[in-house]
């Protein structure tokens, strides 16, 4: 279907090229603080810089804040009022995902501690 | 028109142009891929450590080979990028330089993760060994099964702008691929942090 | 060669399903020849198999959803005649084999293959003509979508015939539905057809939820959408977002059975807890995927049939969204006795108890729209109020259930399945009733016969509280659900008034059929003329009946809420008018892609339940060879003359003249 009517006037030719620019420059910040932080996360995790029962939540924080580097340099999800479905249906999905993941691992915890585990079971009905 | 179209909420404009109404179906279909991930990550973190006195993450994982992955998909991820912004110029001999780039990037990824599984199967340490096992082959697996699709894709895209120009429609779905390729380093993120380095915490 | 297949798979010694696949084989081959016969495949092919037009696919989903009743139903009424006759020492006719397939058969093909398919053909028929566009977003697709549904249906009910079907129930917990306790192929039917179409509703999830956030007629910002819309965007974001998850674990346990993964297993680590924690993460929000729209019906009717604007638009719209968003925050408590903890426990059966608020909230507002107003007692409002009553009752049970002590009582007993029962049938069947019959004179151009559709109400309102209230009080006193027979004599007198039941509801769906031929048989009485047949309130109810293919000549300006009662009440000089002259109008080209798809997808989901490698191969190698030769098509609109649409303008004011 085209739908052409609401479309808006296209940038003249400097101002795509102005646009361009900042992209790149967009997708070289995005790769160098990408490169910072998997550095970091390789680092903290073969070495042992970082206190050990901190590491966790270390690689944690590095891996969203990747993330999120990801989703602004490189998927340009950005505060435009043209993107608002779009940060929205983002912010559905993660919590979703949020939900999921964490949910999962809560619920299935204390299952664990609450049921015999499954080999013991089975052994109580031989 | 301008003017007054400014003051109309975006919500009030009517229909969408096609370039809009693609990519938001896109960017959906890209959440809920990601949600098929999440439900493989929270089976991963459930049985991490159910390895049935078979080898653990720790003792399997060869984090040299991990980090050159990474580093493989990375790039590949930002010379995607350059690709588009070559389409935006619709510099043609640049853009099919760039995914050529992305394409070897892509296929190196997969092929060390390849080595990795055969390595692994070849020992005895497959899907089948333990509960980790089968989550870690099903997680890391899926992902690759979707890094290759995408590189398919690309040499369909490739193809398709050969053969039909630089129209419109192809275009928007190169610019499609982009934000899948994206998505899959995205995932990959969670991947190297849950499954390979998660495994040394 | 061919896998696990052979002859053997014909259930040659179960009477049963032999004698039914064979009618049902039959019936088949004479539809087939008579269409043949008649010459009608060129004008089916071209206008409906190859449709890509929202109102044709809906009322294919919708024939879809009615022809899947009947064949859940059939299988309703042998469970209940079973469980009339198997008390104390008898056993019944079905043996326990077959009764297992049977009751799994029915809740799947009752949840994914009616419910979910009737409610996705009202959100296709009814959402773009409501938006003021001309079709979805992704028109292609949505043929595709419908395309893989039917192929799932397809391949469950082949499973009568060839083969067997899953033993496990309609949700298949392992371990019981691993390799090792099923290795027969009845969970792999079950499993590949849900994928198959699992993936169809993933992709109109996607399709429905850019055409109400990008495709609206112009003016109609958010606060302007009808309330259906707004029920069917909460319900396809849901589908996005849950549907994902039904796919994953679904895979995890295929990677079980097929590949000796021990996702699920009882050995090497597997946790079959896992599963069933998943698979509700994704049952929950399902079942207001259904629950939805169906609201979204009932504001409709019972504001067009109360001559009134719906009552609290803003606590309705805000109520749906946080159902949508609350859906997530209950899924334990389908698990409460398997193993939680209490203070996990308690924040599910909270949570659970939360979620009825909004409910709460929207029927007050449809109480408060019918008072006050002239309410007409048409069948769509007979349905909307038997909804009320019955399912504010099926809620309050589901409150019940939701404490965890009393759930630790009443988990998987009858009074589940009357509760679960309760909310579906007077919640979503009946809404799917009365939207088929208020939206049925927009498709079709006449109204159907009212005094059969109110018999029909009236049947499957009693002969719901018929078959179900003697399950509550059965559950109470300790019966099960998917019980084959059981030991008390005293609980056969329930059973059998349970039987007597289902019949009416039997007698009910008698006459939806009686209805559906007199009406066409007598349509020139009720022909509608103007479109608008109910004194509507939205935008579809501006279109002729049946509307042209590209929905509106002129696009819609809309100014405010229930745009079309104004056109015809308001004041017409405080809002612009619409422009007379129209843009071109582009309709999506008819696409065989859907269709040979789903031809595809039935032959690669078949072998792969029979294990022939290498038809999977050339089924799904055949797919992506239609994909690719559909991608490089990129002419995929057609541009409607000026003179088409004189045509269609001329023969409407004829027939309303």
């Amino acid at each position: 279907m085209s739908n052409e009517r609401t479309q808006v006037t296209k940038n003249p030719m400097s101002a795509e090229a102005e646009e361009s620019t900042s992209n790149l420059q967009s997708y070289l910040l995005g790769l160098g603080l990408a490169i910072v932080l998997t550095l970091a996360s390789f680092g903290a995790a073969v070495t042992h810089v970082v206190w050990a029962p901190g590491l966790a939540v270390l690689l944690a924080v590095l891996a969203i804040a990747q993330m999120g580097v990801h989703l602004v340099f490189f998927l340009h999800v950005s505060s435009s009022p043209d993107s608002a479905n779009t940060i929205l249906a983002l912010a559905f999905g993660i919590f979703v995902v949020g939900l999921v993941v964490f949910g999962s691992i809560i619920i299935m915890a204390n299952l664990n501690t609450h049921m015999l585990p499954m080999e013991e079971l089975i052994h109580m009905q031989r | 028109m301008s003017a007054v179209a400014d003051e109309i909420p975006i919500s009030e404009r009517g229909p969408a142009p096609t370039r809009i109404v693609v990519s938001f179906g896109f960017w959906l279909f890209l959440l809920s891929d990601i949600v098929v991930f999440s439900g493989l990550f929270a089976a991963y973190a459930v049985l991490a450590h159910r390895t049935a006195a078979g080898p653990s993450g720790a003792e399997l994982f060869d984090l040299k080979r991990v980090f050159i992955e990474t580093c493989c998909l990375l790039a590949s991820s930002f010379t995607c990028g350059l690709c588009i912004l070559a389409l935006e110029r619709r510099a043609l001999s640049i853009i099919y330089a760039w995914a050529a780039v992305t394409f070897v990037l892509g296929a190196a990824f997969v092929s060390l993760e390849v080595s990795e599984f055969a390595g692994m199967l070849s020992q005895g340490n497959g899907p089948s060994r333990s509960a980790f096992l089968s989550a870690f082959f099903a997680l890391v697996g899926t992902h690759g099964i979707h890094v290759t699709v995408g590189l398919c894709w690309l040499a369909i895209m490739m193809a398709q702008i050969a053969t039909l120009g630089l129209k419109p429609k192809v275009a928007q779905r190169l610019v499609c691929f982009s934000l899948f390729w994206h998505a899959l380093d995205l995932v990959w993120i969670g991947v190297f942090t849950i499954v390979y380095l998660g495994a040394r915490t | 060669m061919f896998g696990k297949l052979s002859l053997a798979a014909i259930p040659w010694d179960q009477p049963i399903p032999l004698i039914t696949s064979i009618v049902i084989i039959v019936g088949l081959i004479s539809l087939l020849a008579l269409i043949t016969y008649k010459g009608w495949w060129p004008y089916l092919w071209r206008e409906w198999l190859t449709s890509t037009d929202h109102k044709r696919i809906g009322v294919m989903y919708v024939i879809l959803a009615l022809v899947m009743l009947v064949r859940g139903f059939s299988d309703a009424i042998m469970m209940r005649s079973q469980l009339a006759l198997a008390a104390g020492t008898a056993a019944g006719y079905l043996p326990p084999d077959h009764y297992n397939q049977i009751f799994s058969a029915h809740g799947t093909i009752m949840i994914f293959f009616v419910a979910m398919t009737f409610v996705i053909g009202l959100m296709n028929f009814v959402v773009p003509l409501q938006l003021g566009v001309r079709d979805v977003a992704f028109p292609v697709l949505n043929s595709v979508s419908f395309w893989l549904t039917a192929a799932g249906v397809l391949l469950v009910n082949i499973s009568l015939f060839v083969g067997e079907f899953a033993r496990t129930g309609w949700l298949a917990y392992p371990p019981l539905s691993e390799l090792a306790y099923s290795p027969g192929v009845g969970v792999d039917y079950y499993l590949w057809s849900l994928q198959i179409s699992g993936l169809g509703t993933l992709l109109a999830g996607i399709n429905f939820t850019t055409t109400i956030l990008k495709l609206r007629a112009p003016g109609m910002g958010y606060g302007r959408m009808p309330v259906f819309c707004w029920t069917a965007l909460a319900s396809n974001l849901l589908i996005v977002a849950a549907f994902p998850i039904l796919t994953a674990t679904f895979a995890m346990l295929l990677l079980d059975r097929y590949l000796g993964f021990h996702f699920f297993t009882n050995d090497a680590g597997g946790n079959p807890m896992m599963y069933i924690n998943l698979i509700w993460a994704w049952g929950h929000p399902e079942v207001y995927i259904l629950i939805l729209p169906a609201f979204g019906v009932f504001s409709e009717v019972i504001a067009t049939f109360s001559g009134k604007p719906l009552f609290g638009y803003r606590s309705m719209v805000i109520a749906t969204m946080a159902i949508c968003m609350l859906s997530f925050l209950v899924w334990l408590h389908h698990f409460f006795t398997m193993g939680a903890g209490a203070n996990v426990n308690a924040f599910f059966g909270i949570m659970t108890m939360i979620i009825a608020v909004p409910t709460g909230v929207k029927v007050f507002n449809w109480l408060f729209t019918m008072y006050g107003g002239t309410v007409r007692f048409s069948s769509p409002i007979y349905w909307s109020l038997g909804f009320m009553v019955t399912f504010v009752i099926g809620g309050m049970t589901g409150v019940l259930l939701a404490i965890p002590p009393a759930d630790f009582v009443l988990h998987n007993s009858l009074f589940l399945v009357a509760h679960f029962h309760n909310v579906i049938i007077g919640g979503v069947l009946f809404g799917a009733m009365a939207g088929y019959t208020y939206w049925f004179p927009k498709a079709f151009g006449f109204t159907l016969d009212e005094r059969l559709g109110k018999a029909s109400f009236w049947c499957w309102f009693i002969g719901f509280y018929m078959a179900f209230m003697p399950l509550y009080a059965l559950g109470l006193r300790g019966a099960t659900r998917r019980m084959q027979h059981y030991a008390d004599l005293s609980w056969q007198p329930m059973m059998l008034i349970a039987l007597a039941g289902a019949f009416v509801i039997l007698l009910g769906m008698i006459f939806t059929i009686a209805q559906l031929v007199y009406s066409i048989k007598t349509r020139h009485l009720r022909r509608d003329t103007s479109g608008d047949p109910w004194n509507g309130r939205t935008l579809e109810w501006s279109t002729p009946s049946p509307p042209p293919p590209w929905n509106f000549t002129r696009m819609p300006q809309v100014s405010g809420i229930d745009e079309f009662w104004f056109m015809k009440h308001g004041d017409k000089t405080s809002r612009p008018a619409a422009a007379d002259a129209h843009s071109d109008i582009h309709l999506p080209k008819p696409s065989p892609l859907g269709f040979l798809t789903a031809f595809c997808a039935v032959i690669s989901g078949f072998s792969l339940i029979w294990h022939i490698g290498w038809l999977a191969l050339i089924g799904i190698a055949a797919a992506i060879a239609l994909a690719l030769r559909h991608s490089w098509d990129l002419d995929t609109e057609l541009t409607v003359s000026d003179k088409d649409i004189a045509a269609f303008e001329t023969r409407a004011k004829a027939k309303s003249a």
